[in-house]
């Protein structure tokens, strides 16, 4: 059996990241250790030529190895937000991984195929593909969780993460095979016409329909499948952490959607109900348990949980009964647009407890910002406007990413979710802020007053600087952003 | 649109006023910490300055924006910048600018640690407090709207006095969960208008139903009666304004309290006109209650700035009132009275930031019998306490009569029972000023009490020219409002007619009262 050239054309951005990956893993052994870094910027220049030969295609439909893979607006869109978020992680770790002493070339090299997973979620209109995607994604997250494995929490977080991870994916992979039942076949345009064809509320399509959703919903973090995310958040490396936090909701954010849109598109009021309840379960939970932390990783776990309650306020209006396509797009557009701004944020948020990193100090209690504005004018005020991003304030980002939810929310007459939403954004207000203020109108203690430098290597500055960016350029001026997301949603019937 | 709106002429006048103050925060952060506070004057002086010709330009023939600017912002929905001032803002923009500078004036040695970051807030606040007044587009007018939170909550939280931390958390977390209905409401207004726009005139034509209307002016109320503060959510008003530091209090008081009062003038009674007119009972009753209650309140304190914020809790009650009497005279009195409060109170906080930077009390009973050690202090804490308590012949006098007669107008009985606040204020004000002015000295504070330095009588002087001025002529602020006012009563009238089919006395009645009122006024003014 031949491969057609024009299909390995079509994925050459995946071939390109695995390739790089494999010979990471081939040169990591041959390279001293005070050269590792040199792997890093291999990596981050295969997603910069990866970022270009996107773009080019961008606008461009085409299905590749028999309608089983497609590259499209919509898939570009996220590929290329997954290529930023990676490198803006490589750049991070630089620093940080010397700063942990686990100082290993392999991390980069499992990111690079964590990203091939991703890349291939978000292509995918197989379920079996998107599957596999979801596998390849999973399986490196679960050792980058552990990556520190010396330390317990870390080891911890791995078991945790892959103990629930292959619990979901099977919960998965049987949603999958009852659907082969229902369509006998895993492609989701003839997955769509066999439901479709069967109507509303048959019980197998709900059955394999609400099996695929909890699955989805584990690795999205939404209540009630969210329990592994404040453990899993608060013990894995913190780069892996905002890897996972980033990068993997995004990733299954937008396979999710295309499963739901395009798989189930037909049978719609069978799961805007469900994913409804998901919603509003999500805002609550995820924002109230967020304000009782007193760990920054773990806070930053709660409000991720949150953050995926409101991109999941797009999925409902995407789905929901009697919208037109116009707003059901809307919705979709406003979750791309909310994911990529929420990366900009989360990234910058974790970039500010990564540099805080050295020597004995983890930087992940709220106490060890205490003063911070004293000791690190930079560093807090850098924290505090990621937090009034992530509080949805503006003039940064996040207020533009939750405006464009609640208009299409409202749009889809469901002004009452809106409401919702923007009471928990409030809540949420009560917890950012009080970052805040530990950080402004809190005494340093005196030992704290002697710590003068910060981890911040040339690289983390980059991360940083991009993070900040995002967030007042996207809070300002959000025009072009807005339109890409917009020409790029998924074309709904 | 051309009817609405006359263009800037080609300056950005408005433009620069606004976004100056971030010209000032940008030098700051480049320059030494030593200049910080020198740079934060310049950039608030230069504002006032380039403020000054929209006062001199200004058409008061028309009751249309004028210096408007507008230019696209956001494609899809549209979403422009747009901005522009009338006879209602033009007030609230120039005292906005008058009062930055006072405010780096009186903190220029009682803020000793940041400075630099103290300026930045100070000067971010003015960007997003003009920003609020001038701004002509929803969505811009809500980014300012919400933008001030931030630099308050740091200048309470930082700056504050010992209980600052549980007082910034509860200002931010009262303005923030009342502005988050605002929000829903805009894109509720915008989806129902059909117009496809934020443009706050284009929405302020469009009608809705009345259902949606009771909606819409709740969600309303809830931003915009917090900000005031109406009572009963007034409660975050004395705790913010007793930590806060002197300047702190002083653009709370004078401007931001504003914000709140011109979001009932700009958007609820232009937008929901049949909703205005059926509400009106209960924020005539509320406003009866805080004038009142207020009073009562500040009768019980001992803390010189809690006193004053309750009196502030009574005096925006006027505001509301007047605002809800729903006629020219009502209207103007409360746009008057807007002004009136900012010139006096922001006068008594500044008073008040003065003596305590001398003896670290704001305690009466250690701030007692100042007129001997200190009487170019009391003479200035004397003229600003009897205009706050309306004396003719000073400022609020007009303000409050204005707004008595407006609220005669549509009920005697509120009229009557507001009319006890004034009694009530003279009382709790004239105790206060025995007890600070004509007391005996706590003997322990006497070393400490030397008299205000040069500095502070500068910063003092400006406010008591405007108290006086206002109060005995104040026809050319009236004049700049009066174009925008009767456009604003006619909207209502028009629905008050609408309603009542069959009386046309009514319409004839609120146009008769205002045409005579232009003969009052001209009696007030000689």
């Amino acid at each position: 059996m031949s491969i057609p050239l024009a299909d390995l054309v079509t994925i050459l951005p995946e071939l390109l990241v695995v390739f790089t990956a494999c010979v990471l893993l081939v040169l990591d052994p041959i390279t001293p250790a005070s050269k590792k870094y040199f792997l890093a910027w291999m990596c981050f220049g295969t997603l910069v030529v990866c970022f270009f030969v996107t773009a080019a295609g961008m606008g461009e439909k085409t299905f590749a190895f028999g309608n089983m893979v497609v590259v499209d607006s919509y898939a570009s869109f996220w590929k290329l937000l997954l290529y930023l978020v990676s490198g803006l992680t490589i750049l991070l770790s630089i620093g940080y991984l010397k700063e942990e002493k686990i100082e290993l070339a392999e991390f980069y090299g499992f990111i690079m195929l964590s990203l091939t997973g991703m890349m291939i979620m978000v292509s995918g209109t197989d379920l079996l593909v998107i599957y596999l995607g979801i596998e390849l994604m999973s399986i490196s997250l679960y050792i980058m969780a552990g990556f520190k494995r010396f330390e317990a929490k870390s080891i911890e977080a791995s078991a945790k993460y892959f103990i629930l991870g292959a619990f979901s994916s099977g919960i998965l992979l049987y949603g999958i095979s009852l659907l082969f039942g229902v369509a006998g076949s895993t492609n989701l345009a003839e997955i769509s016409t066999a439901v479709t064809a069967r109507g509303l509320n048959d019980p197998l399509v709900m059955i394999s329909m609400m099996l695929l959703i909890v699955g989805f919903g584990f690795k999205v973090g939404a209540v009630p499948f969210h329990m592994w995310i404040p453990d899993v958040y608060q013990g894995a490396p913190t780069t892996a952490t905002v890897f996972m936090a980033v990068a993997s909701k995004a990733a299954s954010f937008a396979a999710f959607l295309r499963v739901l849109l395009e798989g189930f598109g037909g049978v719609k009021p069978n799961w805007s109900g469900l994913i409804l309840g998901m919603c509003v379960l999500t805002l609550i939970l995820g924002n109230l348990v967020a304000i009782v932390q007193t760990n920054i990783k773990r806070m930053l776990a709660y409000s991720s949980i949150a953050h995926a309650g409101y991109a999941l306020i797009g999925v409902v209006v995407a789905g929901w009964m009697g919208t037109e396509a116009g707003v059901a797009s809307r919705g979709v557009s406003s979750i791309m647009l909310y994911l990529a701004i929420y990366s900009f944020m989360t990234m910058g948020a974790f970039a500010v407890v990564a540099i805080l990193r050295r020597g004995g100090i983890e930087g992940e209690e709220l106490d060890d910002f205490t003063g911070l504005a004293k000791r690190h004018k930079g560093a807090a005020f850098l924290m505090m406007l990621f937090m009034i991003s992530l509080a949805g304030i503006p003039p940064t980002a996040g207020f533009i990413g939750k405006f464009y939810l609640l208009m299409a929310a409202v749009d889809a007459g469901l002004t009452w979710l809106a409401v919702l939403g923007l009471i928990f954004a409030a809540v949420s207000a009560f917890y950012y802020l009080r970052v805040v203020m530990v950080m402004y109108m809190r005494e340093p203690s005196s030992d704290q007053e002697l710590e003068t430098h910060l981890a911040l290597s040339p690289t983390a500055t980059v991360v940083l600087a991009c993070a900040v960016a995002g967030v007042v350029f996207l809070g300002i001026y959000p025009g072009p952003l807005v339109s890409v997301a917009t020409s790029s949603a998924i074309p709904l019937p | 649109m051309t009817d609405m709106a006359v263009s800037s002429g080609g300056f950005p006048w408005i433009t620069l006023v606004v976004f100056l103050p971030l010209v000032g925060v940008i030098a700051i952060v480049l320059a030494k910490e030593e200049l910080a506070k020198w740079i934060g004057f310049a950039a608030s002086s230069v504002v006032l300055l380039v403020s000054l010709p929209l006062w001199g330009l200004f058409n008061e023939t028309t009751s249309a924006m004028q210096f408007v600017e507008k230019h696209q912002w956001i494609a899809s929905p549209s979403i422009n910048y747009a901005v522009g001032v009338d006879g209602i803002s033009l007030p609230l923009v120039l005292l906005t600018t008058f009062l930055t500078p006072l405010c780096v004036l009186v903190s220029w040695t009682s803020i000793k640690t940041r400075i630099r970051e103290f300026m930045i807030s100070l000067l971010v606040m003015e960007t997003a407090t003009l920003g609020v007044f001038v701004s002509l587009d929803f969505v811009l007018f809500y980014i300012f709207w919400e933008t001030m939170l931030i630099p308050m909550y740091l200048l309470i939280g930082v700056w504050g006095g010992e209980n600052r931390v549980y007082a910034a958390i509860k200002f931010f977390l009262y303005t923030l969960a009342g502005s988050v209905l605002l929000l829903v409401a805009i894109i509720v207004i915008f989806f129902s208008s059909g117009e496809n726009t934020f443009d706050i005139l284009t929405l302020s034509q469009a009608a809705y139903s009345p259902t949606l209307q009771a909606w819409l002016f709740w969600a309303f109320f809830a931003a915009f009666a917090v900000k005031v503060p109406m009572f009963p959510f007034h409660t975050w008003l004395p705790d913010a304004h007793v930590e806060a530091p002197t300047a702190g209090s002083v653009i709370l008081a004078s401007v931001l309290l504003k914000m709140g009062t011109y979001g009932f003038l700009r958007f609820t009674l232009p937008m929901l006109p049949d909703a205005t007119v059926t509400f009106t009972p209960i924020i005539v009753t509320l406003s009866v209650i805080a004038i009142i209650y207020g009073a009562y309140m500040a009768f019980a304190q001992s803390d010189l700035k809690k006193l004053i914020a309750y009196s502030s809790v009574s005096h925006m009650g006027f505001v509301t009132l007047g605002i809800f009497a729903l006629n020219a005279q009502g209207i103007e009195g409360a746009i008057l009275q807007m002004v009136n409060h900012g010139i006096t109170t922001g006068g008594l906080f500044l008073c008040v930031g003065i003596i305590y930077e001398r003896t670290h009390s704001r305690e009466i009973s250690d701030n007692s019998g100042l007129a001997k050690p200190m009487p170019c202090y009391a003479t200035f804490l004397v003229i600003f306490a009897l205009s706050s308590v309306g004396l003719p012949g000073m400022n609020s006098f007009v303000g409050e009569f204005l707004v008595l007669i407006g609220t005669f107008m549509w009920s005697k009985l509120a009229a009557t029972l507001a009319a006890l606040g004034v009694i009530l204020a003279a009382a709790y004000i004239l105790w206060m000023l025995q007890r600070v002015v004509y007391g005996v000295p706590a003997q322990h504070m006497l070393s400490k009490l030397h008299d205000m330095n040069p500095r502070e009588i500068g910063l003092l002087l400006p406010l008591v020219g405007f108290v006086f001025w206002i109060g005995l002529y104040p026809k050319p602020l009236l004049d700049v409002m009066h174009a925008s006012v009767e456009n604003l009563i006619q909207q209502e009238v028009r629905v008050m007619t609408v309603e009542t089919p069959g009386q046309d006395s009514l319409e004839s009645y609120v146009l008769t009262d205002s045409s005579s009122f232009a003969s009052g006024r001209e009696a007030l003014a000689r």
